[in-house]
């Protein structure tokens, strides 16, 4: 077993290989998976030592404290989060060594082709098809809110490959190349006045069968280790006290005296200390990963965050008074990161309203939590057994 | 960083206070006690303190005590909160213990870990720490006044009482007339104590006495209000499953469900809180102050919560006196008050974290 003490003396054999001051930096994020550095818990040659997950940690701090280039896991949060986990599950030994390199590396990027218009929190109702033509499958339908697709090099797919069986059983998921000339990605503008999301219509796509990811009708299950790992991800993040949404509008607070009521003031408070306390359930929940004991907290993480954004940036529009009925620019972007609080706080109170749809809605993450973690009856399921065509839409 | 986990040793623990609990302190138990003359359940406490020694578990074992930390005493309280233990922990075993940890007394503080005597703070409950308290007359070397809203005053031994010279004394309970109050919590009953030319052995300086005790049982409070929260969240989802209306389970129902699980979601929020707090009080964090505002803003509203949602869901059978569920809220409420309201621990962090008044 590779221990800490093994992942520093790599990780410093690196350093002294790759001096951060004089590397490209793809150059050292190549050297860095190649040491097997990039996600210790991966498996040898594919970015990993197989070491315990808990040790990234060690290797991440000894490289920060040198200047070395981070891949920041924002920028390729699907890639990274989603897809290569699912990868490494479900793909083919080619596919890996394909695949996980140039992703880890932000060489190229990926997006996710889940959501349809007429498939969001019911997603297995989706009706993107694909139809076998010998080793290959003709794709055909329309995606939506896909993050990064105007950028993106791949996607996972997940789309309809037998009509004649009830939802769940008939989607199967694949690898599709976004350079494809079937693939039309089209921005699709939001309520912040940006094309974070895309709208990306798929005619006629051509995807080999060996792009395929698991067996075909199982694509359900492949797709329940990309959603389980989104919702993972939350937990490896250690926050500072104040070190989300509650940090500008403090910051406000304390600089700008001449803003300050009573009313606001009692609204602040409550706020604080509910952030602070869904901040140190995530420490307790990192805290207990890093033991190898996930808790059911994850499923809530998400709907504490959510609420606590709009909440809090609804607070600092109006703790700014005029400048509150000012917005910073309604230009069209398309921005390559979501940044949640480095724009004002009109942008921030906009954006906030995604938290509690994107990844799952508040109403059904409950629902969730209501089954999974307290057992109580499942919602009615009136689609169990009806093959997908004869569903109502 | 604080941990936040339970260790082995503290999930040991809790197992054997809950069997202890269980065998020995059964809801419809503690309504025909609180119905009685004597609504402290002065066996169970027997067993608690003198059979796992748990009133000493503050104290260091030179000291006669446990030599545990308020960790271990945070998770005792979470298994009292969950079975309204009517029995004097929070205010002899922390209370009383921290007033007397901060100096002097020695052959006091031996006795309140053993258990042989029940000590308490003569300070109205609903006082957080830091702010004025109520002080008798010191004369001619006795004591006279009058102290109201004592917690578990009915059953001490002991009684640690503030005076207007500025020391804390120890007056023997025989020595004073204390008399039961009508309280809102049936299971922590307050009492008026009447000083009438007292004498009293001095400690030492009260202020810093009174502080470091009110702190403690405000950090410590949150966890009894966790354990408080759990159960009535544990037990209105098995009656939920069982209760059918309309021709099924009550809880199959969304509109239930989603005040369910927002309830689980507040109480994962708290335990996070009050271990916060209780690890920052184990460790004499700098943080400690923060923490405990921390924990006793968010836990009491959460707490409360919790309750009524518990009432409201059982319906009907939540109403009557013969569920415990009233039990539960009339505890929740008055904790909400004891040792701070969260308002008061958040205006304690307006100055602690800069978040400054108008």
């Amino acid at each position: 077993m590779t221990d800490a003490a093994e992942l520093r003396r790599r990780t410093a054999e690196l350093l002294a290989a790759y001096p951060p001051a004089t590397t490209d930096r793809v150059d050292f994020l190549r050297a860095r998976f190649d040491a097997g550095l990039a996600w210790v818990h991966y498996p040898e040659g594919l970015g990993g030592l197989g070491a315990p997950r808990s040790l990234q940690a060690v290797v991440d701090a000894d490289l920060e404290a040198e200047g070395a280039p981070d891949n920041d896991p924002r920028r390729i949060g699907i890639g990274l989060g989603m897809a290569a986990p699912t990868i490494l599950a479900y793909g083919t030994q080619e596919q890996k060594r394909r695949y996980l390199r140039p992703l880890w590396t932000g060489e190229e990027v990926w997006c996710q082709l889940f959501s349809e218009p007429g498939a969001g929190s019911d997603l297995a109702a989706l009706g993107t098809r694909a139809v076998r033509e010998g080793d290959e499958w003709v794709v055909n339908g329309q995606k939506v809110w896909t993050s990064s697709a105007h950028i993106a090099r791949w996607a996972i797919l997940i789309a309809r490959t037998d009509p004649d069986v009830p939802k769940h059983r008939g989607i199967t998921y694949f690898i599709c190349d976004m350079t494809d000339p079937g693939v039309e990605v089209r921005p699709l503008r939001q309520v912040t006045g940006e094309a974070e999301f895309n709208e990306v219509f798929i005619t006629d796509v051509r995807i080999p069968d060996s792009r395929r990811l698991g067996e075909v009708g199982d694509g359900w299950k492949v797709a329940q280790t990309t959603l389980n790992n989104e919702r993972v991800a939350i937990g490896g993040m250690r926050l500072p006290r104040e070190g989300g949404m509650i940090g500008p509008v403090s910051k406000t607070w304390r600089e700008r005296p001449e803003l300050r009521t009573h009313d606001l003031h009692q609204r602040l408070l409550k706020l604080w200390v509910e952030a602070e306390a869904a901040r140190l359930t995530a420490e307790r929940l990192r805290q207990q990963l890093v033991v190898g004991q996930p808790g059911p907290e994850g499923a809530g993480m998400k709907l504490a965050f959510a609420r606590l954004n709009q909440e809090i940036s609804g607070l600092e529009v109006e703790l700014r008074g005029e400048e509150g009925l000012l917005y910073d620019d309604w230009t069209m972007r398309r921005p390559e990161l979501v940044d949640f609080v480095g724009r004002d706080a009109g942008y921030r109170y906009l954006r906030s309203k995604g938290n509690s749809i994107e990844g799952g809605t508040t109403e059904v993450l409950l629902n969730i939590v209501a089954e999974r973690v307290l057992g109580l009856p499942s919602e009615p399921r009136t689609d169990k057994d009806v093959a997908w065509k004869d569903l109502a839409r | 960083m604080t941990d936040l986990l339970y260790s082995e040793e503290e999930e040991a623990l809790r197992a054997a206070v809950r069997d202890l609990l269980a065998d020995h302190c059964d809801a419809a138990g503690v309504i025909a006690r609180v119905e009685s003359d004597a609504p402290h359940d002065r066996e169970l406490w027997k067993l608690l303190a003198d059979g796992m020694g748990l009133a000493g578990l503050l104290v260091p074992e030179e000291q006669g005590g446990q030599g545990a930390t308020h960790r271990e005493a945070a998770v005792v309280l979470e298994e009292l909160g969950r079975a309204v233990a009517p029995v004097p922990f929070l205010t002899s075993a922390v209370v009383a213990t921290e007033a007397l940890l901060a100096g002097g007394a020695d052959d006091l503080l031996a006795d309140l870990a053993s258990g042989r005597k029940i000590g308490v703070l003569a300070v109205a409950l609903n006082l957080p720490a830091g702010s004025a308290y109520k002080v008798v007359r010191f004369e001619d070397g006795a004591l006279h006044g009058e102290l109201t809203g004592i917690a578990d005053a009915a059953v001490a031994d002991v009684l640690l009482v503030p005076a207007d010279d500025g020391g804390l004394y120890v007056v023997d309970a025989s020595a004073a007339t204390v008399t039961p109050q009508v309280s809102l919590d049936l299971t922590r009953p307050l009492a008026e104590v009447v000083l009438d030319g007292a004498r009293g052995r001095l400690l030492g300086d009260a202020e810093p006495a009174v502080r470091r005790a009110l702190r403690a049982g405000a950090g410590l409070l949150a966890s009894e209000q966790l354990g408080l929260a759990d159960w009535t969240l544990t037990e209105t989802v098995r009656y939920l499953k069982e209760r059918k209306q309309f021709n099924r389970p009550v809880g199959g129902f969304q509109a239930l469900k989603h005040r369910l699980a927002q309830l689980w979601l507040e109480i994962v929020n708290l335990r996070a809180a009050a271990r916060n707090a209780a690890d920052a009080l184990a460790t004499g964090s700098d943080d400690a102050d923060v923490a405990v505002a921390v924990a006793q803003a968010f836990a009491a509203p959460v707490a409360v919560h919790a309750a009524e949602e518990a009432l409201q869901l059982h319906g009907g059978i939540g109403m009557t006196w013969e569920h415990p569920v009233h039990l539960y809220l009339k505890r929740a409420k008055a904790d909400s008050i004891a040792y701070g309201t969260a308002g008061a621990h958040r205006a304690a962090l307006a100055e602690l974290v800069d978040l400054r008044a108008p």
